[in-house]
């Protein structure tokens, strides 16, 4: 589909993939065959209407849900033929996750929310570390509670990346801020993929981030309708939103 | 049905397990409310129509010997109803093929009658009849324990001859609702029995002919029992009365009457216990279904709800779960009260046991019930009722979290994440933390409620018959007696060593305080008798002066020191001065000692004794006993030990009951604390665990966290349950305190190892519940919802 991609090694090949909700009497397709192949160190933004099945895709990759039928290879692992404590250890050691609701830790600090991870990983960078890169330095020892939506969401990514992972795995991380708190959120993240060369996966609604992406992969209906290779990544800060 | 009735179902549908775990703690209450106000309104009425259709005394009286003419005289005396005498005699019984000790009271009954007073309930065989002096009727339970039938026959040994009886019937006495031998501890009825025989043959047999050694009487409406007492009294002086008494003090009466108050104790003090607890789980588990149904609430208000229509809302959910509580509660309390009426019927002399279910007290226990609930739940509905729609739509603020005091004391170093999340949260509630920590506390030591029985029965008997009572055999003489006849007991074969004694009723006075009782007199040092202190180590009993039981000492508020009156009941009736010089830990009765020789001289008589202690060599036993009962001046051998394994054997029944209640009502508080406490963490931490888990956390990691904490409050409950248990137990004892018997505060180890291991196990229990809902934690789901 991309032969320009062939000099990169590819992380996670998806074949044939559909997922199927059984609703009572109704089927809901939420995937029908999905074919993507994501490679080593690139960008990736998802773009698509509401119920598009983005999000089922990235959880699928990300080892919290499984396809009704296809296949997911991970390197050489697949991940549809993975137990749920194979499952799990993959999580652990090599996907970081951000979400649109942050999800951290309300009876952890910063710097435990982040530590709550790299204490269980193989070999992480310290805590202080993973918030420094997301610029957040200085509010080690604040509570969620005590921290701004933007704050919270780097933190957040600050816990994703601690661990080194391999890949990061981005459901809509700035649905729920500003423009402005939201290019702190995208700065971070493009430097993370900048200086550790993780393969990173984006999903939104707002077109105007694709532009930041090595790849904009287009979902509509449960299938991919196009993929766009940008000829340059734009930086966050240039961002029109 | 209405939509909204349609969500209250769903609801407790799919908290059911939380509403059942809630429902145990209320059927307990309920239940033990039922059992002990139903087993006490029975017991109470079956006792009271039996006193009343029996006509059971409300005076007695025991003498020496009387003519009979002194019968009219007490008829005389204002106040007296009708008046019953007889002849009372205390013997030694022989049943076929039973080699250990029996005795017995003797009781004269009319021919062909089943007396006037304290009448015979006859459950089988006949009435006495005249012309024939070898007849007895025995009472039911020692005809059960022996296994006698109609004609069988068994030997009472009279004035030193044996005499062979024939029994015509079996059957109860009011008088003997509980049948405890002379100067033994519990009911046993193989080594005791009470049986009626016809007066002239008895009267005979005794040098009673024409006259009476025991008087009972009933009182007319208008009479003053305390001057029918003192006028009887001066009437029996010269006869060698030995003091007249009520009913209440009557012997049988008083257990009776011992027992009703402990159930009285039960029914107010473990409800209140369940009650407290069942209210602050409703709190809770309403709490938090309020606050995660905040945006409900305020849509239901939006679309024009009223407040009230909320507010009954949860309070109808409120009702079924206590509905449910109270339904199951009320069989089960109804089950246990038969179970407890019919043990009653076992440990006691009922003819029959009428279970009284009165409609009062189910109502009583249901509207408590109700009452307790909607006060526990007021807090969390009024929440309901006062959320405006617009704020309910917004998120609630974030939990607000500190560092915990371990922390800041620099700790921290040492504890992991998940473990700081554990400590964190603990002390973000404390007052949360801490009933959860008090419930579990309390079901800890109710369940040592349980099983303080067994323990403190054990402390009893190896007081009273390992350390201070040490002799195999109490013989008994028929009056005091010179004590060169000592010898002849001595000289037996097997016999090891024989101490004799003296025994005199007594009234004791301090200031306007009086007890009646005996007076002992002892051998100084002696092997068989030893009073001990409270540290129980033994007393020396000085020459002069009395040492008496550290209870009496405390009822009559006299000192070491202090003199003591003593009124003597027989002989030339002195009444002495004698010093008190010291108290003697003692859990049975409340007794006198001083020593024997002193007692002699200050009764002025030789040196006499009124019976013997023996030890026996554990072989020669029946030999002795055998002896004992053909020489024709010991009227009773009395072997403690013996009895003391019949009462065992007895209580077996008793204790596996209680246990089984116990265990099921701790458990059942325990399990309903614990369980709630985790289900409610887990939906208050559902989001935060499923993110851990997204995190890459092992569902074992995430469960020790959630179980993390609870285990820990678990933990911190038992040392307070056992305080709390020991308090309980402490309480009970206090309560249960009288001059027929104090309970000992004695816990044995395995009391505790019970009451830790149900609560562990109810922990676990509810850990192996909890874990198909973390293996469930939908990671997907959470992460789609804002918070
Ligand atoms: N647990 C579920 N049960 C039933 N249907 C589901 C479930 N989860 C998702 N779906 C359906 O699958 C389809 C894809 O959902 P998905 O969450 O992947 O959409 P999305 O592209 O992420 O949308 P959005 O941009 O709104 O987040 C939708 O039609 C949705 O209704
Ligand atoms: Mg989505």
């Amino acid at each position: 589909m991309n032969p320009s991609s062939t000099s990169q090694s590819v992380v996670f090949h998806v074949h044939d993939v559909t997922k199927t909700y059984q609703m009572g009497e109704v089927q809901v397709h939420a995937l029908r065959g999905i074919e993507l192949d994501l490679y080593q160190g690139e960008l990736a933004v998802l773009l698509g209407a509401s119920g598009s099945g983005k999000s089922t895709l990235l959880n699928i990759l990300g080892g919290l849900d499984t396809p009704t039928s296809g296949q997911v290879l991970y390197g050489a692992h697949d991940l549809t033929q993975a137990s749920e404590s194979q499952l799990t250890e993959y999580r652990r050691y090599h996907v970081g996750f951000v979400f649109q609701f942050y999800n951290l830790i309300p009876s952890l600090t910063a710097r435990e929310n982040v530590a709550v991870v790299t204490e269980i990983a193989r070999n992480p960078m310290p805590p202080e570390e993973a918030l420094a890169l997301v610029g957040l330095g200085e509010r080690l020892n604040h509570f969620p509670a005590q921290l701004s939506g933007g704050e919270q969401q780097r933190v957040a990514i600050a816990r994703a990346i601690a661990k080194n992972p391999d890949v990061l795995l981005c459901d809509e991380p700035t649905g729920a801020l500003d423009s402005q708190t939201g290019i702190l959120v995208l700065e971070a993240l493009q430097q993370v993929n900048k200086t550790l060369g993780t393969t990173t996966a984006i999903i939104t609604h707002n077109a105007g981030i694709a532009q930041m992406a090595d790849r904009v992969i287009h979902l509509a209906d449960g299938r991919i309708t196009d993929i766009h290779r940008n000829a340059s990544r734009v930086d966050p800060r240039e961002l029109s939103w | 049905m209405l939509a909204i009735d349609i969500k209250l179902w769903r609801e407790l549908w799919r908290m059911r397990m939380q509403a059942i775990a809630i429902a145990m703690v209320i059927v307990s209450g309920v239940a033990i409310f039922i059992m002990s106000l139903s087993t006490y309104d029975s017991l109470y009425e079956t006792r009271e129509s039996y006193y009343r259709e029996h006509h059971f005394a409300e005076v007695f009286a025991s003498l020496k010997r009387a003519p009979l003419s002194v019968a009219k005289r007490i008829e005389a005396i204002p106040g007296v109803d009708k008046v019953e005498t007889r002849v009372v005699a205390y013997v030694n019984i022989d049943v076929e093929d039973y080699l250990d000790p029996i005795s017995g009271h003797l009781i004269s009954l009319p021919e062909n009658s089943l007396g006037l007073l304290n009448r015979l309930y006859l459950r089988d065989g006949r009435m006495l009849e005249p012309g024939r002096d070898n007849e007895i009727i025995i009472s039911q339970e020692f005809a059960d324990a022996h296994h006698l039938q109609l004609g069988d026959k068994l030997r009472a040994v009279i004035n030193g001859r044996s005499k062979t009886l024939t029994i015509v019937g079996s059957g109860f006495s009011p008088e003997y609702i509980s049948q405890i031998a002379p100067g033994a501890m519990f009911p046993d009825y193989k080594s005791y029995g009470v049986m009626w025989m016809a007066r002239a043959p008895l009267a005979s047999a005794f040098d009673m002919a024409g006259a009476f050694n025991n008087v009972t009487l009933t009182l007319s409406q208008d009479a003053n029992e305390q001057d029918v007492i003192d006028r009887l009294d001066d009437i029996l002086k010269p006869y060698g009365g030995t003091g007249a008494y009520a009913r209440k003090d009557q012997l049988s009466n008083r257990f009776i009457a011992e027992e009703l108050k402990g159930l009285q104790n039960m029914a107010t003090m473990f409800p209140i216990i369940f009650f407290g607890v069942a209210a602050f789980l409703l709190n809770v588990v309403i709490s938090r279904l309020i606050s995660l149904e905040r945006e409900q609430i305020s849509i239901l208000k939006a679309f024009g709800y009223s407040n009230l229509d909320v507010g009954l809302h949860y309070s109808k959910l409120v009702l079924m779960i206590v509905a449910l509580g109270i339904v199951i509660g009320i069989f089960l309390g109804i089950w246990m009260g038969v179970g407890l009426s019919h043990l009653y019927m076992d440990i006691y002399s009922f003819p029959f046991m009428h279970y009284v279910l009165e409609p009062h007290v189910i109502a009583f226990a249901a509207l408590v019930s109700i009452l307790v609930a909607m006060i526990g739940t007021l807090y969390a509905v009024q929440k309901a009722i006062k959320l405006p729609p617009a704020q309910g739509m917004r998120p609630e603020q974030p939990t607000v979290y500190r560092i915990t005091l371990i922390e800041r004391l620099g700790l921290q170093k040492r504890f992991s994440q998940p473990s700081r999340m554990i400590l964190r949260h603990i002390e973000r509630r404390p007052l949360k933390s801490f009933l959860t920590t008090l419930g579990i506390a309390m079901s800890c030591g109710i369940m040592m409620v349980g099983s303080f029985q067994e323990s403190a029965i054990n402390e009893m008997v190896d007081v009273q018959y390992n350390l201070s009572q040490r002799e195999d055999f109490m013989a008994l003489f028929s009056e005091p007696t010179a004590h060169r006849a000592l010898h002849s007991l001595e000289s037996l074969q097997g016999v090891e060593h024989a101490e004799g004694f003296r025994n005199a009723s007594v009234r004791l006075k301090f200031e306007h305080r009086s007890y009646r009782t005996s007076i002992s007199g002892i051998e100084p040092g002696s092997q068989l008798v030893r009073l001990l202190d409270q540290e129980l180590k033994e007393i020396k009993l000085p020459e002069e002066g009395v040492i008496i039981t550290d209870y009496l000492a405390q009822q009559l508020h006299i000192q070491p020191g202090d003199m003591l009156t003593v009124e003597v009941l027989e002989g030339n009736r002195p009444t002495l001065q004698i010093p008190v010089v010291g108290t003697a830990k003692q859990y049975l009765g409340m007794n006198v000692y001083m020593q024997r020789s002193t007692l002699n001289r200050l009764l002025k008589e030789g040196d006499a004794i009124s019976g013997a202690y023996l030890k026996v060599d554990e072989h020669y036993r029946k030999q002795v006993y055998a002896k004992l009962k053909e020489m024709p001046r010991v009227i009773g051998a009395v072997e403690q030990r013996s009895s003391v394994e019949g009462f065992y054997e007895m209580m077996d029944d008793t204790i596996l009951f209680f246990t089984f209640i116990s265990t099921l009502l701790g458990g059942s508080i325990a399990f309903g604390v614990i369980y709630n406490s985790i289900r409610i963490a887990l939906s208050e931490r559902n989001r935060e665990l499923a993110s851990l888990r997204v995190l890459g956390f092992t569902q074992g990691e995430v469960a020790y966290i959630l179980l993390g904490e609870l285990g820990l409050l678990t933990l911190a409950a038992i040392p307070i349950g056992f305080l709390f248990g020991i308090g309980l137990c402490a309480y009970l004892a206090l309560k249960f305190e009288s001059d027929l018997y104090r309970i000992p505060l004695v816990l044995e180890p395995d009391v505790y190892a019970f009451a830790a291991s149900v609560v562990i196990v109810s922990s676990l229990l509810s850990a192996i519940l909890i874990w198909r809902n973390i293996t469930q934690l939908d990671m997907v789901a959470v992460l789609k919802t804002k918070e």
